[in-house]
């Protein structure tokens, strides 16, 4: 069962992968492209969990938490960036 | 192995199993809602929302899977911290995209925050809004 | 907000967090980790000394638990109704800016409100008025006002299960108030 399930999980998270590559390639603005970046990566960590499922050990946990540490970080740091520099012209 | 035994290992493999299905479909939930979403703002709620189901789901196929107690604290733990930690995101990238009119007018029903905003920006003051 | 020291007893329950992630971390519970991790925890809670925390002072576990289990079948519910969203309605879905006054001043409850609501249904916050305690959130799916009045209902209910797991005694009294007036 768990080759037929690596197999279905495998072709979905593609599809998914893709959908966001497409939202960061054509999002209109930089905030899209944050939110789909950030989506990537928790693809990329789902892709991470269901490796350990499968295979039966832990050694990707540490990498599953510092992947939600750069998504968190980096959506918060580009976030403040945005309102910050477009803040002055309609201040000035 | 008596057979028993057999059948318990077969119904926890095939709930984990489910769960790493569903749980990757909620990945795919999430980059159908960041295509079709019209906004910025519809589509941080599907950045968010199904993101933190599918970790969940996908910590319990990791945690059934290896079948000893003490991998649950560590899952649990992993499962706080993107539930602390995803709202903080989603508000920052909504305030930002706020504040930088990332909004399309025609497909709001109702701002309230509008007139506020209008309101401290006329003042440059404390604003008491009910 | 001044910067009094804490008691430690109103220091104890994020100590003791700190001393579950710790274990959870090294995922070994055995007494002498345990023990280590605590006075780990003490060293940095004294180092790295942040703006304290303004516990209730309670904490009710009898109404802690059905408000876990209901959020985890919101969030749940949420996913799927933006897969539903997502693939039925698309370009076409209708939202709001909804403000949404709360009871409570305290900011630990503002800021757990405002993270329930960001994971349930149909909600996420986008501006925090922090002198009035108002909440603005942005509402998917909100197509009129009755929308908009369920969606506000909908906070304020979350709100108040919150003040009964660990509001003050006061906020607990005054929403019993209201909830018999």
């Amino acid at each position: 069962m768990m080759p037929l399930v690596l197999t279905i999980t495998a072709v979905v998270l593609s599809l998914a992968a893709g959908g966001a590559i497409i939202r960061i390639a054509r999002g209109p603005s930089l905030l899209d492209r944050v939110l789909a970046s950030d989506v990537l990566l928790a693809i990329l960590g789902a892709a991470l969990c269901i490796d350990m499922a499968v295979n039966r050990h832990l050694n990707n946990l540490m990498l599953l938490v510092s992947i939600s540490i750069i998504g968190f970080v980096g959506s918060v740091t580009v976030a403040r960036f945005v309102a910050d520099r477009r803040k002055q012209p309609d201040e000035s | 192995m008596n057979p028993d035994q057999m059948s318990v290992d077969a119904v926890i493999d095939a709930v984990s199993a489910v769960f790493m299905v569903v749980g990757a479909l909620m990945s795919l939930g999430a980059a159908i809602g960041l295509l079709r979403f019209p906004d910025l703002m519809s589509r941080m709620h599907a950045a968010t929302k199904p993101q933190v189901l599918g970790l969940f789901l996908l910590l319990c196929a990791v945690g059934l899977q290896l079948r000893t107690w003490w991998v649950w604290p560590v899952l649990v733990v992993a499962w706080i911290f993107q539930l602390l930690t995803v709202p903080v995101s989603a508000h920052m990238v909504g305030r930002a995209g706020y504040r930088t009119k990332h909004l399309h007018p025609e497909l709001l029903s109702a701002d309230e925050l509008e007139a506020v905003v209008q309101q401290a920006a006329g003042e440059h003051g404390f604003t008491d809004d009910k | 907000m001044t910067r009094q020291r804490v008691s430690l007893r109103q220091e104890l329950p994020l100590l003791v967090w700190l001393v579950i992630v710790w274990g959870a971390l090294w995922q070994d519970f055995s007494p002498g980790n345990l023990l280590f991790g605590a006075l780990i925890a003490v060293v940095v809670a004294r180092l790295l000394y942040l703006p304290p925390v303004e516990l209730g002072g309670r904490f009710n576990v009898l109404r802690a638990i059905p408000f876990a289990l209901g959020f985890l079948a919101k969030v749940v519910a949420a996913s799927f109704q933006v897969l539903f969203l997502a693939v039925v309605r698309g370009p076409r879905v209708i939202s709001a800016v909804v403000a949404v006054p709360l009871r409570s001043r305290s900011d630990l409850l503002v800021t757990a409100t405002g993270h329930v609501i960001s994971l349930i249904p149909g909600s996420v916050v986008v501006e925090v008025d922090r002198s009035t305690s108002t909440l603005y959130i942005h509402g998917i799916n909100v197509r009129d006002a009755d929308d908009a009045d369920k969606l506000r209902k909908e906070v304020r209910e979350t709100e108040a299960g919150l003040i009964r797991i660990m509001g003050t005694k006061a906020e607990l009294s005054a929403l019993n108030q209201e909830v018999g007036a």
